[in-house]
This record gives structure tokens, C-alpha cells and sequence, in this order.
């Protein structure tokens, strides 16, 4: 049963792997902006549908 | 940049969404007739194709691949399309996925119920099923990265990397559990066998609970929760977190569906490990749907799509919880085989799956057909009603659980068993089921009013057309990172990288844990008095498969006293070499069948299938009359035993060559046997029963677990 030893040596490696990974993105400042994108989800309908409202004035600059 | 003019296409999402609906009722129909089946085992009058062990796969199939599988496209088709702001990459892919779709759904609809099935659960489908599957899907993948690639936005909203990472670990589990060699059109057999087929088919099976029931739905989450809300996810640092950490750790936990069994305990160990971790990832991505309603608790008193959403993330943290839980050794010893994992699974299906979808469909019927619903109060008696379903659902199942496990395991202070009849465990727990019934009954009504208050909504509404929408096309950027970039938004760019290092990291989770029992022998100790089944034991063991005996029988008895003192010998990983497929089961509704073998005689077992309420008084299991009528198919009998050779399956040359012959000579064997008994000269003495399909089942039963007595015989 050997086998154990190299699962738990792969585990911890990749373990560590994502400790040190997220320690580094932490410290670099990956995450600052993680405010824009959940807003921006919000408003793409509205911005559609103000499209839609510029599409018709300008069809009626255009007669 | 100028901005450019397109249209979402909204067409594929009413296709999707009208699927949902219709494969709903039907996923649920299927599954409000096999639970009447524990109250009424007869009410389907020996139907074969009605009998509990074909329509529960086809419950499952349809509420997971139809059902959830659906309400997963339409929301990703509709999300997907905005937030990259873009259409689909090609219409003729979203059609080919749609249509596709629909017909493997049919395809299992008609097999299953004829019993075409693998046996392995959720991946019953047989192999030309499964290529079609495979094909849709990739499909569907092609078409998802292509939109990806032509997006005019930058950034990939969270959601998205959901969708994304069950494109790509549901196409790898797939493949990989179905590995499987063909006999016949309709007919195959796995080629793991054991232990090893046990540990793909829950690694796959986990991994389906994980990437087809729960990451779709939370991508689903994560943009309609807020959309419905109107207000931002509560964190967004936290939805990362959420992800990354959830596709890294969700991959391990599959061998916690096998604790106790033959399975090595190394890899027992590593899977409850991991599913304790798990319970982070999955309870921050609960508070995170939950704290997005902060401040807006007003709204969820009046809307019924917040309350839904309420309820469904409640669901799935309730269930993560549960989960870990069940993965602690003590307590899985208890709740496994129970009917306390059917209550767990149905938290996850009714109230997360179930109430997201619900929720999803009634706001995305006011968007597409730009109208208000019908009837906001019928859609408050839906959630009413549904919830009380779910609770009359999943409660008294959690108490038949308990009771189970409780009866099984009291001992007399002699030593023996309280309940050394199991059917006295059974008849226990049938008021139970009923209310289960019920509880299933209310949530279908509820569901069936979502059906008939969206039709009206539609009628009133105006018809589906593809919204018009604008947009600035992306700067081309090089592939390199810019100056500044950060290295996460930058790998966020890089789509495809993103989705070859995701799969990477699926792929090595599971190589890790699958790779060393195929490779390493001396996982799996072999016994020399283990031999192959003879020709007719073989045909037998199929005709368990097809009936889908292992819905209701576990083949795998655990080393506890009170299982060994009620079955028997605990079961050996190496009395399970030569099967391909494994059939360990995971519900004992009835007894285990893996020392069945000698238990009874022969003539004990004909009467059972003809009528198992002869034998046992109150038992609660189906006839099978057609085993008596039907003449047993030996048309493949000699291309299975070369498959099983092809397998690795030590048959002689011999065998191979006189197959048949030595099925009709065992045949025959068996039915001199059953003559002894001068009931069944007189009823049955002209019916030629050797060439019916019960002999070779009765073959197979005999055989089950009686090698290992043969090599303790032989011993001594």
C-alpha cells in the first residue's frame, strides 16, 4: 500500500500549490477590482433598451 | 470603437425552455410512479417494461438529464449571450445541441423501460446512447468557447466559468465511465470490472452530483439571483473563491459513496477528506446567494421568484452540509444504503435544482415574453405548495433512514438479530413511503401550476423574438499579457488556456486517484477459488442488469457484526474481479444479495420471481412473470463469453467454443432440480422451463458470493 504515500505527497502539492498561488495574487493586488463586473451584469438590459428608444429617434431625424 | 449591432438569439432559449418544462412533468411523473410502487408493488400487474428496476433509472435520467439538463441550457443561453454580449457562435449548433438533445432524452426514454441499460447509475444509457451524448455535448462545448471567443466583453462574469467547467469535466467523466466494449446493438459491458469499476462509476457518479446537478446551478445562481434582486452578488471576490476552490476539491470526493466496501482505504480516507473540505467552498457560495438579498428581504415577502431562490440556496447549503457529514465514516455507516441518501438527494433536486429552475422560468417568462406573469399568487401556491412537498418529501424519508439503520444493526442480548428478517425492516417503513408519495404529489402539483400559469403568461404576452442589442467589439490584444495586466483578468482573456488548464486540473485530480488501483495489482489481492460464471450464469447476470435488480439490492456486505451475522461473510475487493460491471448497488431496499448463493433452493427462488409475496408475506417486490414466459436469448451468448475474454476474463477455449452447450446442460440441471418439488411438476412440468430466462436468474443468484466457500471447502 504504498500508493498512499504518493497521494498524499501529490495532495499536499497541490495543495500548497494554491496556498502560495492565492497568497501571491493576494499580495499583487489581482483582486482589487472585484466590484465592477457583478454591477455591470445589472444594466445590460436597461442599456438594450435605451437602444431601442435611440433607434426610433433617429428614425425620425432620418424622415 | 464604433459599436456594433446584433441580436441575442432568445428563439433557442424558448426551444430550451419549453423542454424544461415539458421534461419536468415527465421527470417527476416517472418519479411519482415508482414511489407508489413501495406502497402498491402490484399496481403495475407485471408489466415489464413498468416494473420498478426500469423506471427508476428512467426517473433519474429524466429529472437529471432532461429536466435539470435543460433548465441548465436555458439559462446558460440566455446569460451567456448577454454577458459576453454577443449571439451564439453559430445557430446551427444551438439547434444541432437543441434537437440532439431532445432525441438522446427520447432514445432513453424508449431503451430504458425495455431494459437497455448499463447498470451503472446515472450512466445507465447503452453505448450507441452515449456516443450521441458525447457528440451533443462537445457540440454544445464548440458552441460555448466559440461565443466566447467572439465576446465583446472582456471580462467572463463568474457565472460563465461555471458553465465552462461543466462543459469540460462532464465530457472527461463521460467518456471515462462509459468506457464500455460492445456485444450487441443494445448490449455492452464495462471494461473496468470490481473494485475499479466501483471507483469510476462513483467518481463519475459524485462528480455528476457535482458538475451536472450543482455547478450549472450555481452559475444559474450567480445570474439570475442577482438579476431577479436587482442588486449586485453580495461578493464577487467571494464568487472567485467560490469556483476555484469548488472544481479543485469537488473532484476527490467520490470514493465517499463507497465507505466500508472493498474499496482500498487509502482512497476511502482521501474521499472523506475532501468532501469535509468541501463544505467551504459550497456554505461560501450559499452566503454569498443569501447576503445578496441583504437589504431586499421586502421584495422576497412579495416576489415568488426571490422566494424561490430563498429556498433553493437554503437547499444546496443544507445538503453541502449534509454531505460532508455523510462522508464521515460513522456516520455513513448508518446512513448508507438507507433511505436518509434518497431524503439528501432530493434537498439537492427538489429545493436547490428544482426551486432555482422554478424560479429561473418564471423571470425569464416575464423577459421573453416582456409582459408580467399571469398569476403572481399561483406562483405563490407553486412555492408554497413545493415547499411543503419538499418537506413531506425529504422528513419522513429521514425518519425510515434512521429506522432502517436502527433495526438493521439491534442485536438480543444473545448475540442474534432483533430483526433477523429483513422484510420486518421493510414493512416498518411503508407508512413513510406513503407520505413520501404524498409529499412527491405536491411537489408535481406545484409544478404542474408553474406549467399552466407560464402558458397563460405566454398567450398574453407577445410572441419571442431576438432582442436587439449593441456593443463595442474588443480591442484585439496581444496574446501576451499587457503591461499592468493582472495575471488573473489576463488568464481570464485566454479563454481556451483557461479551459485546457481547468481540465488539466480535473483530469489530474482524478487521474490521481483512479490510476494507481488499474495499475497497481496489489490493490486488488486475488482469490484463487474465484472463478468466471459459466455461459448460463453469465445470460443470468445480464438478466439482473436489465430488471435492474441493483436499484433495490446491494451486492457488497460491509464487515460490520450486524451485516455479517445477517448475510453472511463481508465481501472480498477480489471476489469481484471478473465483474464487468460491478453491481455493489448503493439502496438496499431489499435484502444484500452478495451471499445469496446456496441461501435458498432453487425452487425457493422460482416461486419469488413468479410471486415474491409466496415466498415472503408483505414483501414489497415487483413479479416478474415474464422471467417464467419469456425464452432466454442465447443469439450473443458466445460474443459475450469472447467480450469477457477480450476483458481480460481468464475463460477457457473450451468454454468459448461449447458455450452454448454448456448453458443448456446447467439449464437442464437446474430444471431437474426444480422438479423435485411436485408442485412444479404438476404446474410446470411441460413448460420446458430450461429455456427460460428465470433458470439462467436463478443460475446467477446460486452462484453470487459461493466461490470463496468453495476455496475455504477446498482448504480444508
Amino acid at each position: 500500500m504504498n500508493i498512499i504515500y504518493m497521494t498524499i505527497i501529490i495532495s499536499l502539492f497541490i495543495g500548497v500549490f494554491f496556498l502560495v498561488l492565492f497568497i501571491l495574487l493576494v499580495k499583487k493586488g489581482q483582486y482589487d477590482d472585484v466590484y465592477t463586473p457583478s454591477v455591470r451584469m445589472l444594466f445590460d438590459d436597461e442599456i438594450v433598451e435605451k437602444k431601442t428608444e435611440k433607434i426610433n429617434t433617429d428614425k425620425t431625424i432620418n424622415n | 470603437m464604433e459599436k456594433e449591432r446584433f441580436y441575442y438569439d432568445d428563439k433557442i432559449v424558448k426551444m430550451f425552455f419549453i423542454a424544461t418544462i415539458v421534461w419536468g412533468i415527465v421527470g417527476m411523473s416517472v418519479g411519482l410512479m415508482v414511489a407508489f410502487l413501495f406502497n402498491f408493488p402490484n399496481y403495475m400487474e407485471g408489466i415489464s417494461w413498468l416494473s420498478f428496476g426500469r423506471l427508476r433509472p428512467l426517473h433519474t435520467n429524466s429529472a437529471i438529464f432532461a429536466f435539470v439538463g435543460n433548465g441548465f441550457f436555458v439559462g446558460m443561453y440566455y446569460s451567456m449571450q448577454r454577458l459576453l454580449k454577443t449571439r451564439m457562435y453559430s445557430d446551427f449548433l444551438s439547434r444541432l445541441h437543441f434537437w440532439g438533445w431532445q432525441l438522446i432524452i427520447v432514445a432513453a426514454a424508449i431503451t430504458l423501460p425495455l431494459g437497455y441499460n448499463s447498470s451503472k447509475e446515472y450512466a445507465e444509457l447503452e453505448w450507441p446512447i452515449d456516443i450521441a451524448i458525447t457528440i451533443i455535448w462537445v457540440v454544445m462545448g464548440i458552441n460555448m468557447i466559440g461565443t466566447l471567443i467572439k465576446r465583446r466583453q472582456r471580462h467572463i462574469y463568474v457565472a460563465i466559468w461555471f458553465y465552462i467547467s461543466t462543459f469540460v469535466t462532464i465530457a472527461v467523466l463521460h467518456i471515462f465511465n462509459n468506457l464500455e466494449l460492445p456485444v450487441s446493438a443494445f448490449k455492452s459491458y464495462s471494461v473496468y470490472a470490481g473494485v475499479q469499476d466501483a471507483l469510476v462509476q462513483w467518481w463519475y457518479g459524485h462528480n455528476a452530483v457535482a458538475f451536472f446537478l450543482t455547478t450549472p446551478m450555481l452559475g444559474l445562481m450567480y445570474y439570475f439571483v442577482p438579476k431577479a434582486a436587482n442588486r449586485p452578488i453580495y461578493s464577487y471576490r467571494l464568487s472567485i473563491i467560490h469556483f476555484w476552490s469548488l472544481i479543485f476539491l469537488y473532484i476527490w470526493a467520490g470514493p465517499h459513496h463507497l465507505l466500508y466496501t472493498a474499496l482500498p482505504e487509502w482512497s476511502q480516507n482521501l474521499g472523506t477528506v475532501f468532501s469535509v473540505m468541501l463544505i467551504f467552498p459550497s456554505w461560501g457560495g450559499m452566503i454569498n446567494g443569501l447576503l445578496t438579498l441583504r437589504g431586499a428581504w421586502d421584495k422576497v415577502r412579495e416576489d415568488p421568484i426571490l422566494k424561490f431562490f430563498v429556498v433553493a440556496i437554503t437547499g444546496y447549503g443544507m445538503s453541502t452540509f449534509e454531505g460532508p457529514m455523510l462522508a464521515f465514516k460513522n456516520l455513513n455507516a448508518i446512513g448508507h444504503y438507507t433511505d436518509w441518501i434518497v431524503a439528501h438527494v432530493h434537498i439537492g433536486t427538489l429545493a436547490w435544482n428544482g426551486f432555482i429552475i422554478s424560479g429561473m422560468l418564471y423571470w425569464l417568462a416575464k423577459k421573453l415574453y416582456k409582459t408580467e406573469l399571469y398569476s403572481t399568487k399561483l406562483a405563490n401556491t407553486h412555492f408554497w405548495i413545493g415547499t411543503l412537498g419538499i418537506l413531506f418529501y425529504a422528513l419522513p424519508l429521514y425518519v425510515a433512514g434512521f429506522t432502517q439503520a436502527a433495526m438493521w444493526k439491534q442485536f438480543n442480548p444473545d448475540g442474534t438479530l432483533v430483526y433477523g428478517n429483513f422484510l420486518e425492516t421493510v414493512t416498518q417503513v411503508l407508512p413513510m413511503y406513503a407520505m413520501r408519495a404524498f409529499g412527491g404529489s405536491l411537489y408535481i402539483t406545484g409544478f404542474i401550476l408553474l406549467a399552466y400559469n407560464i402558458v397563460k403568461t405566454a398567450k398574453a404576452g407577445s410572441p419571442i423574438e431576438d432582442e436587439l442589442a449593441e456593443a463595442a467589439p474588443l480591442k484585439k490584444i496581444s496574446s501576451s499579457r499587457v503591461e499592468g495586466e493582472k495575471w488573473h483578468s489576463w488568464l481570464e482573456r485566454r479563454t481556451i488556456l483557461f479551459t485546457i488548464l481547468a481540465t488539466v486540473a480535473i483530469l489530474i485530480g482524478g487521474a490521481i486517484e483512479i490510476i494507481p488501483l488499474i495499475v497497481v495489482k496489489s490493490n486488488v489481492p486475488t482469490i484463487t477459488s474465484v472463478k468466471p460464471y459459466t455461459p448460463l450464469e453469465l445470460e443470468g447476470r445480464d438478466i439482473y442488469i436489465r430488471e435492474g435488480c441493483n436499484n433495490c439490492h446491494s451486492q457488497m456486505i460491509r464487515p460490520f457484526r450486524s451485516e455479517v451475522e445477517r448475510y453472511g461473510e463481508y465481501s472480498k475487493v477480489g471476489e469481484f474481479v471478473y465483474d464487468h460491471p460491478f453491481l455493489w448497488g448503493s439502496r438496499r431496499t431489499g435484502p444484500d444479495l452478495h451471499r445469496i448463493g446456496g441461501k435458498y433452493n432453487n425452487n425457493w427462488h422460482f416461486n419469488h420471481m413468479l410471486d415474491p409475496r409466496l415466498t415472503s408475506p408483505g414483501s414489497i417486490m415487483p413479479q416478474y412473470p415474464w422471467l417464467l414466459k419469456d425464452d432466454l436469448d442465447i443469439s450473443n451468448t458466445v460474443n459475450k463469453i469472447s467480450a469477457m475474454i477480450t476483458l481480460g476474463v481468464p475463460y477457457t477455449q473450451h468454454e468459448l467454443d461449447q458455450a452454448v452447450y454448456l448453458l443448456k446442460n446447467q439449464a437442464a440441471e437446474i430444471e431437474k432440480n426444480l422438479g423435485q418439488d411436485p408442485e412444479f411438476i404438476k404446474n410446470y412440468g411441460d413448460a420446458n422451463m430450461k429455456d427460460k430466462e428465470i433458470v439462467a436468474l436463478i443460475a446467477y443468484l446460486q452462484r453470487l458470493g459461493t466461490d470463496i466457500k468453495a476455496g475455504e471447502t477446498a482448504q480444508n
